[in-house]
């Protein structure tokens, strides 16, 4: 192959410049032939074992880490859209329970003002019937008052009465024609006050 | 010395002569470089493999960029069928790639400079292209230079300008890469001469012209280093998907 070549290039040479001896001295260094079989053994060397080395040690290990990054983040990705989506869900129990809490919390305190309200008027009542009893009791005592007291009068007046005839005049009297004659004052009196 | 440009691509003995056969296998600067940018290579990935963290160092994620890189270059020329080259690939592009950067730096010897360097990887990757798309093939893949939709009339013409493109695969593969880099580099010479020899009056404009061609020589490494991977690439999808 290799001799091929350099026959090749010779007649490629030959094309560009016409001597090629001279070439070699003043001309083209890379058209001098005398290291070109150093030239391809060294490239054939050299890039040969760069390609073995690359292939079997070194690009292995890029690619894996690439790999690995790639599904490292592929699995982080997962694992964060798996954590959004509990959070979420965890967004939405605590809202549940906030929102239960807050009924709970307003049932409580409507059941408490119904008890208080139910508290107020059971004694409202009791206090209102408590004072009616008291009023009425009153009024009974009052009404009594009212009718006992014209007799009571009578008496203290007709008492007063014969008192004061009998300190003026020095003579008793008789009991009764001195009552007739109050409880007959005391009537027109009342007739008087019902007139008025 | 330094006013010849070509002075640089010169290539000699390092070391004794070694000889197997009357041919001679020496030890030259050029294989000089294709060690150094071998050991570097591996130096540089295989600290970036050592480690494996899930947020990657600078060391890492440059092996980890590479590696993307040209695994996307594949997937988008040759598909699927072609990650069993990946490793190749990879080589090739990261061997070119560290020769021709190598090359930029002082006093260095760039192996890409040389045509038969070149011209042997392309002529490898031919070789091993064709027989790949025989063995997949078999005589089948000669449908390679037969185009559908072509005139009958025209087809003789076609399968023959086919099979000459075909066939100067390696010669434009190996000769763009070695031509860039020779270019590219007797040019640096050159204004680098020019620099010295209008001195410390017009040295000025040369020398701003070499600054902007170092950058331009470093694009142009990457550059040929990528072209030269990614025609290995379409040329490996012509071997594996045969659809002409």
């Amino acid at each position: 192959m290799h001799k091929r070549l350099v026959l090749y290039l010779f007649i490629l040479s030959l094309a560009f410049f016409t001597n090629v001896n001279g070439a070699e001295s003043e001309g083209m260094p890379q058209l001098n032939p005398e290291f070109w079989v150093s030239q391809i053994f060294w490239l054939i060397l050299t890039f040969g074992s760069l390609f073995i080395i690359l292939s079997k040690f070194v690009l292995p290990k890029i690619s894996n880490n690439l790999e690995m990054r790639k599904s490292q983040i592929l699995e982080n990705i997962e694992t964060a859209e798996k954590q959004k989506i509990e959070s979420e869900n965890k967004i939405k129990e605590y809202e549940t329970l906030i929102n239960n809490s807050k009924n709970e919390a307003r049932n409580y305190f409507n059941e408490a003002r119904k008890k208080i309200i139910q508290d107020i008027d059971q004694k409202r009542e009791k206090i209102e019937k408590d004072i009616n009893q008291e009023i009425q009791n009153a009024e009974k005592e009052i009404i009594e008052l009212k009718k006992s007291s014209p007799e009571k009068i009578n008496k203290i007046a007709t008492e007063t009465s014969i008192h004061l005839i009998k300190q003026l005049i020095g003579e008793e009297i008789n009991n009764s024609s001195i009552s007739a004659i109050v409880e007959d004052l005391s009537r027109k009196n009342k007739e008087k006050n019902y007139d008025n | 010395m330094a006013t010849n440009p070509m002075h640089q691509f010169n290539v000699y003995r390092i070391g004794p002569e070694i000889k197997i056969d009357q041919i001679d296998i020496s030890f030259t600067n050029a294989s000089l470089f294709m060690v150094i940018s071998s050991l570097v290579i591996l130096i540089v990935f295989n600290l970036g493999s050592l480690k494996k963290r899930i947020v990657p160092g600078k060391m890492q994620l440059l092996a980890e960029l590479s590696y993307s890189f040209i695994s996307k270059m594949i997937s988008d020329t040759a598909g699927s069928k072609g990650k069993p080259y990946f490793s190749f690939i990879f080589s090739l592009f990261m061997f070119v790639l560290f020769c021709n950067m190598l090359g930029m730096l002082p006093y260095a010897f760039t192996v890409t400079s040389h045509i038969i360097v070149t011209f042997v990887l392309a002529a490898f990757i031919f070789i091993g292209v064709t027989v790949i798309g025989f063995i997949k093939h078999g005589l089948g893949y000669l449908k390679l230079f037969v185009p559908s939709g072509v005139p009958i009339v025209l087809l003789p013409l076609i399968v023959i300008i086919e099979i000459i493109s075909y066939l100067s695969r390696p010669i434009s593969l190996s000769v763009r890469l070695f031509a860039n880099m020779m270019a590219g580099h007797t040019m640096m010479k050159v204004f680098g001469g020019f620099v010295i020899s209008l001195g410390l009056v017009g040295g000025w404009l040369p020398l701003s012209f070499s600054v902007a061609l170092t950058g331009l020589e470093i694009l142009v490494a990457f550059l040929q280093a990528y072209v030269f991977a990614i025609l290995t690439c379409i040329y490996l999808n012509d071997a594996l998907n045969l659809h002409h």
